[in-house]
């Protein structure tokens, strides 16, 4: 059953191919993007089951055996990631296209057609990130990913977007020259890409040689997963951007960054250097995060500090490097991708119905709203581990493992943890609190008007005025229509779909805590992987400029 | 070992340039400075191996010497990757000409805005 893996990456990329000839259809591309990315996930969740079964999958594209060719390997960790991945994808589709057909004021002048097969294409560099076997097909992926991204957040080309997308698009651009350094540095010193040759050879190499690519490797996904001091580009682009795309990219872009940062320290870096640099950044993470997301006064601006901040938690059981600890990251991030995607398209669902994230301006929504009040309430309390939901158990087994390890720095960290959490909790009550249930504020008073106004977007005095018009325009209208809120049932549908999978990671902690752990148990004994992909028992025959050759 | 100073140096140049004009908060700057690296990074592929000698392998002695093909491997699909950034770099730095009328990106409103905004909110 090996084909099956190369098929779930064939998958989206030809479904990206068909959704862009049929761009002028906009009811085929539907239908095709939604029936690739639902065959995607059969796929996926066949190679989940014959993985937990009979260890992992590998595949040699053209017959060409490991180290020589291109290998893909799906392990637990990969799969579980793959399933996790095509889950909120498939979903977020929903929620985009229900928000397409229903909301046609936005951007009129937006290329729809083009949405379909970008989205696509940015799910094919997510799954091949996860079953890449080499580090250079782990860059293309990535390539394919941000380029994919940089599309979909400056999509309509708006003043807004193109600021936004410009820094994320430089930030992006030089993580890559980062991540391509090293891999050139990779096959200078070992002479070999693929990662179950290289663990073998970094073993080999002077201590020097070693810890510069580590270095190397760990500034690259380090900025790509957002970690201190590299995140400055999350909140700062990520909020403009349309709420699928946000929604999509909050939940999987920076987790896949912390993929490869779990897969590179296990697999080539096993001897834990530079762990104690981790758990700082981690810490700081967590705690600079969590500060600035208590600062904002927008939710999608909110929602991204706190983004950044929960990648501290997962840097933590990392940087552990226990089988607890990583077995709790991995289920921290299946956890956080799907609460913090709910999030976002709960942020999506506000700003459609009272046209505005800015908390000073909203109000009433759990009258107005009722369904969007419980949809949101329920990830946010996970968000803020709340027990007895996931976030509560994620942080548990990350605790327990910090407790185990009973270093002073993972003490601190788990302190630092504990704070975070509580500051996470009081951040999303704040939210709630104003957004949905204290009484809608009134907008006839010109004067208490001037300084309520704090719109995400609108400095000049032009665009404050335009801002206020509309909120204004907007206030009538919500009040209008406050009993007779409609929302599209495909986005209430989605978001309701991905908060059900978020209690299904609660319903069901012990069996994927189970998987998790052995995933990390996997991981952490590298022979499994290894012999998975050069074949057991048989030494690696050497590859060509190995050093001394 | 043996290392080629003027590659080394050529490399290090092409980075130090290439960083310092991605820097700049003009698009077409950005461009130009992208394009220096990944040229930059084209070069250091190609001088990637054990010694920074050109990737020849074989044994010179019965006169078989082989190309490694690797890092041209490599290198060709940098460059393929570089011309899809570049593409979207131009029309990006195109559209933001057109929209604001100047090649440098604007103010982030929001940052500005922020910074007279108290923090929480400003009604606590």
């Amino acid at each position: 059953m090996t084909w099956l893996l190369p098929v779930a990456i064939l998958l989206p990329i030809v479904g990206a191919g068909l959704t862009l000839v049929t761009g002028r259809r906009p009811r085929v591309q539907r239908l095709i993007s939604i029936s690739i990315l639902s065959l995607q996930l059969v796929v996926e969740l066949t190679l989940l089951a014959l993985i937990s079964d009979g260890g992992p999958i590998v595949m040699h594209i053209g017959g060409w055996t490991a180290p020589f060719g291109i290998t893909l390997v799906a392990d637990r960790l990969a799969a579980f990631m793959l399933v996790v991945s095509t889950a909120v994808s498939l979903t977020v589709l929903v929620y985009g296209i229900s928000q397409g057909m229903a909301d046609d004021s936005d951007t009129p002048e937006t290329p729809v057609s083009i949405f379909h097969p970008t989205f696509l294409i940015l799910v094919t560099g997510i799954s091949n990130a996860f079953v890449a076997g080499d580090l250079f097909n782990l860059f293309v992926s990535f390539e394919i990913l941000l380029t994919a991204s940089y599309v979909l957040l400056t999509i309509g080309g708006t003043r807004e977007r193109l600021r936004a997308g410009a820094p994320y698009l430089v930030v992006s651009l030089l993580s890559s020259l980062i991540f391509l350094v090293a891999i050139a540095m990779v096959y200078a010193a070992a002479g070999t890409v693929n990662m179950a040759d290289l663990s073998n050879k970094l073993a080999e190499l002077p201590p020097g040689v070693v810890a510069t690519i580590q270095a190397l490797l760990l500034v690259a996904f380090g900025i790509k997963a957002a970690v201190f001091p590299m995140y400055m580009w999350l909140p700062d682009s990520y909020p403009s951007a349309p709420a699928p795309a946000t929604a999509v990219f909050a939940g999987l872009l920076t987790k896949v960054g912390i993929y490869a940062i779990i897969r590179v320290q296990t697999l080539l870096f096993p001897l834990g250097s530079f762990t104690t640099l981790l758990m700082i950044a981690a810490l700081l993470t967590l705690l600079v995060g969590i500060l600035g997301a208590i600062a904002q006064s927008g939710i999608k601006r909110l929602l991204s500090f706190t983004l950044v901040s929960h990648i501290g938690y997962m840097l933590f059981g990392v940087a552990l490097a226990s089988q607890v600890g990583i077995g709790a990251s991995i289920y921290y991030v299946g956890h956080h991708i799907l609460v913090q995607t709910a999030l976002f398209l709960g942020a999506g669902l506000i700003e459609w119905v009272a046209g505005t994230t800015v908390l000073d301006r909203l109000g009433g929504l759990a009258k107005a709203s009722p369904i969007l009040a419980i949809l949101f309430f329920i990830p946010a309390m996970n968000l803020g581990s709340v027990p007895p939901l996931s976030g509560f158990f994620g942080k548990v087994g990350l605790f327990e493992a910090g407790v185990a390890d009973g270093s002073t720095l993972a003490w601190v960290l788990i302190a630092g943890g504990t704070v975070t959490s509580l500051l996470t909790l009081y951040a999303m009550v704040r939210v709630w609190g104003r957004a949905f249930w204290r009484p809608a504020p009134s907008f006839t008073e010109p004067e208490s008007y001037d300084s309520a106004v704090q719109t995400e977007s609108g400095r000049s005095l032009q665009v404050r005025r335009r801002a206020r018009r509309q909120a204004l325009v907007q206030a009538q209208r919500r009040e209008a229509d406050a009993k007779t809120a409609r929302l599209p049932r495909g986005m209430v549908g989605a978001t309701m779909a991905i908060v059900g999978v978020g209690l299904l990671m609660t319903v069901a902690a012990g069996p994927i805590y189970a998987y998790t752990d052995t995933a990390a148990a996997n991981l952490l004994d590298r022979s499994i992987y290894i012999d998975a992909v050069l074949g057991s028992g048989v030494p690696a025959p050497p590859g060509i400029g190995t050093p001394g050759s | 070992m043996t290392v080629d100073l003027v590659l080394a140096l050529t490399i290090g140049g092409l980075f130090a340039a290439g960083v310092y004009l991605m820097l700049s908060r003009n698009l077409i700057r950005v461009f130009l400075g992208f394009l220096l690296a990944s040229h930059g990074i084209n070069l250091l592929l190609l001088s990637a191996s054990p010694d920074g000698v050109p990737p020849i392998v074989g044994e010179p002695t019965n006169g078989e010497r082989v190309a490694d093909p690797i890092p041209q491997a490599l290198i060709l699909t940098s460059i393929v990757i570089s011309l899809a950034v570049s593409t979207f770099l131009l029309a990006m730095a195109y559209r933001n000409y057109k929209v604001t009328r100047t090649p440098e990106l604007v103010d982030d409103t929001q940052d500005v805005d922020f910074a007279d905004v108290t923090p929480g909110g400003g009604e606590e």
